[in-house]
């Protein structure tokens, strides 16, 4: 569709925002309502709605197979870690009052790192299942 | 320290292996890592079991959340042994899977193979070893969604609508059990088994409670596949790969009888269910049915996997029950029987992945002749039979000794004479089978085939020998079922 101009360029003037929407609900979720899961999908909206307007290659020129793959992983292990972490450190799995000097502290990375490992998964499982059905490469 | 840890180790080293397979992206890597996971999980389950019956029940509160509030994995003698029957027969599978695999998926998927296999393995231990009724939900969908991929790599394409199939109903089981514990914690407001098992009884009669109990129910004998909710289990089984046949056959249908064990037996444990409502009948009903509509069709089919499901959903019969019984022996058998047939049943259906990978296909016409091309493999088949009978020196033959025994304690002797005859169907069907294998001239790819490789011989034989040791030497199994069931009977865990 990037032959309509209104929808390309408000489309390409959008794509930013809905990135730092996405990232501000991701940071704000251990103060208010937001968290991983939804930024993830907000974030990962971004690129459907690129892939939309522009086409599946060009989409994918930008999020590589390898690279979603990966994130798929490392989002699983940044949660699954973190968990460990708090393992290592002396408290029972996924305990965050142990991760830093203070309990309030530890609960406050904890929870920020779970959640960004939540969000990578998310958007990398998004991003990965649209363009899958979208296009023809897996 | 360490020994601490266990029960979320137990999760965490299989679930942490799956996106590492994912990343390295290399079949023989990926295989390697999921082979030493494996049998370190069989390590941790066996001295978990160990410790649970030396010191009574575990209980590991994730993230230092005290238990109703947090999630909490709680292990007494039912999940142990579970948990040692599933990594156990993970363990083996592994070992068989390489040469299977090889054969059966196309190497740019093969690592995908082994993340799935990781994280249907996380799911399945996970369902037993948490205590925490939505954590089970979690986990059943983390086996759930990983059987389908694992089924659909089969590489016959009717894999494809097997897995859709699996997929539609197993979802609808599924959502079923979460619609049950979302009425359950509309009454209670909780949903730590313990916690529910202690406000259970004083709502226990209210209609939203006794709906909660019916779809639980449902949902769970769905993914159990208890006649007539067994729709999905013959093709998903047939067009799997081998090694997932294998694996599903003799885990997955167990864990969901566990779960349903759990939610009758520690949940709904202080209420008697199975007085009280007609839990009992119907399920006691539908084991029978399941018992002689396995059998008998099993005894008309040419696809010899075909019938190894089919007679899997007449075994699933026997343990319901069992289960349905509610009297100590007739639980014991109901447990017992899970870790029996599924070391039965593994080592019949590793005995046909084995002729797969020799001649491409386990249709009777073509197995024809093949016990003396593949002797070991036939010979570990003929012995699984046996078991399936109930023959003595196998464990077919204690599970049935001690169901027929339960049975006969309750004075109800025409169900014991069905559990005989539908041991007769057994004989019928394996005969078909040992008779062509045997007492005919090989044809075809038969009449050229070998014996299979080490590597597919050594694991199906290492489960025979467990059928025929536990079936000689029972006490140890004995012992632990009669005693996660006293757990049971005796007002929940």
């Amino acid at each position: 569709m990037s032959h309509l101009v209104i929808l390309r360029i408000v489309s390409k003037f959008l794509i930013p925002f809905i990135f730092i929407f996405a990232l501000y609900v991701q940071w704000h979720g251990d103060f208010g309502p937001g968290g991983g899961f939804q930024a993830g999908v907000i974030f990962s909206s971004g690129f459907i709605l690129y892939a939309l307007i522009f086409g599946v290659s060009l989409t994918r020129q930008a999020a590589p197979a390898w690279l979603t793959r990966a994130a798929l992983a490392i989002g699983v292990l940044l949660y699954s870690g973190v968990g460990v972490a708090g393992m290592v450190m002396g408290g029972n799995f996924l305990s965050y009052s142990v991760l830093a000097d203070e309990p309030t502290h530890g609960q406050h990375l904890g929870i920020l790192l779970v959640e960004l490992g939540v969000g990578i998964t998310v958007a990398a499982a998004m991003i990965t299942i649209f363009l899958t059905f979208a296009g023809k490469d897996r | 320290m360490i020994a601490h840890h266990l029960p979320i180790l137990q999760i965490i080293i299989p679930l942490m292996s799956a996106p590492i397979c994912l990343v390295l992206r290399h079949a023989r890597i990926a295989w390697v890592l999921s082979l030493a996971v494996s049998w370190i999980c069989l390590v941790i389950s066996v001295s978990l079991l160990v410790k649970v019956l030396d010191g009574g029940a575990i209980s590991y509160e994730l993230g230092d959340w005290a238990a109703p509030w947090g999630i909490e994995y709680h292990i007494d003698t039912l999940n142990a042994f579970v948990l040692v029957i599933v990594t156990a027969v993970g363990a083996v599978v592994m070992l068989y899977a390489k040469a299977s695999v090889e054969a059966e998926v196309p190497e740019e998927r093969r690592y995908l193979f082994y993340t799935m296999l990781m994280l249907c393995l996380t799911g399945l231990l996970g369902i037993t070893i948490t205590g925490d009724a939505f954590n089970l939900f979690v986990f059943l969908e983390i086996s759930s969604l990983s059987s389908y991929v694992l089924i659909s790599m089969g590489r016959d394409r009717r894999a494809l609508t097997a897995a859709y199939r699996y997929l539609i109903l197993g979802t609808v089981g599924a959502t079923f059990y979460i619609i049950g514990v979302g009425l359950m914690y509309m009454m209670t407001g909780t949903l730590n088994f313990a916690d529910l098992a202690t406000l259970i009884p004083s709502v226990a009669d209210t209609r939203t409670i006794q709906v909660a109990l019916g779809f639980l129910t449902v949902g769970l004998c769905l993914k159990l596949a208890l006649f007539p909710l067994h729709m999905w289990l013959p093709n998903a089984y047939v067009y799997a790969p081998s090694a997932v046949t294998v694996f599903l056959a003799s885990t997955a249908t167990k864990v969901a009888v566990y779960a349903l064990i759990r939610v009758i037996f520690t949940i709904f444990g202080a209420v008697d269910i199975l007085d009280i409502v007609q839990v009992r009948n119907l399920l006691m009903t539908m084991a029978i049915i399941a018992m002689f509509f396995g059998s008998i069709v099993a005894i008309y089919q040419m696809n010899v996997k075909r019938m190894l499901a089919y007679s899997s959903i007449a075994q699933i019969g026997y343990m319901i029950l069992g289960v349905s019984l509610d009297t100590l022996t007739g639980v014991a058998a109901g447990i017992i029987h899970l870790f029996n047939h599924a070391m039965m049943k593994g080592s019949l259906f590793m005995a046909l992945g084995a002729v797969i990978y020799q001649i491409g296909s386990v249709h009777l016409d073509d197995m024809a002749g093949l016990g003396r091309k593949m002797p070991l493999t036939m010979a570990a088949f003929v012995v699984g039979g046996l078991s399936l009978i109930g023959v003595p020196l196998t464990v077919g033959f204690i599970s049935k000794w001690y169901l027929i025994q339960a049975v006969l304690e309750r004075g109800w002797w025409p169900i014991a004479i069905i559990i005989i005859t539908t041991s007769l169907l057994a004989v019928i069907y394996v005969w078909r089978v040992v008779e062509i294998i045997y007492f005919r001239a090989p044809s075809g790819a038969a009449a050229v085939a070998t014996e299979a490789p080490v590597s597919l011989v050594v694991p199906t034989w290492i489960l025979i020998g467990a059928t025929l040791y536990f079936g000689i030497d029972a006490t140890t199994t004995l012992d632990v079922a009669i005693a996660a069931a006293r757990a049971l009977i005796g007002g929940g865990s």
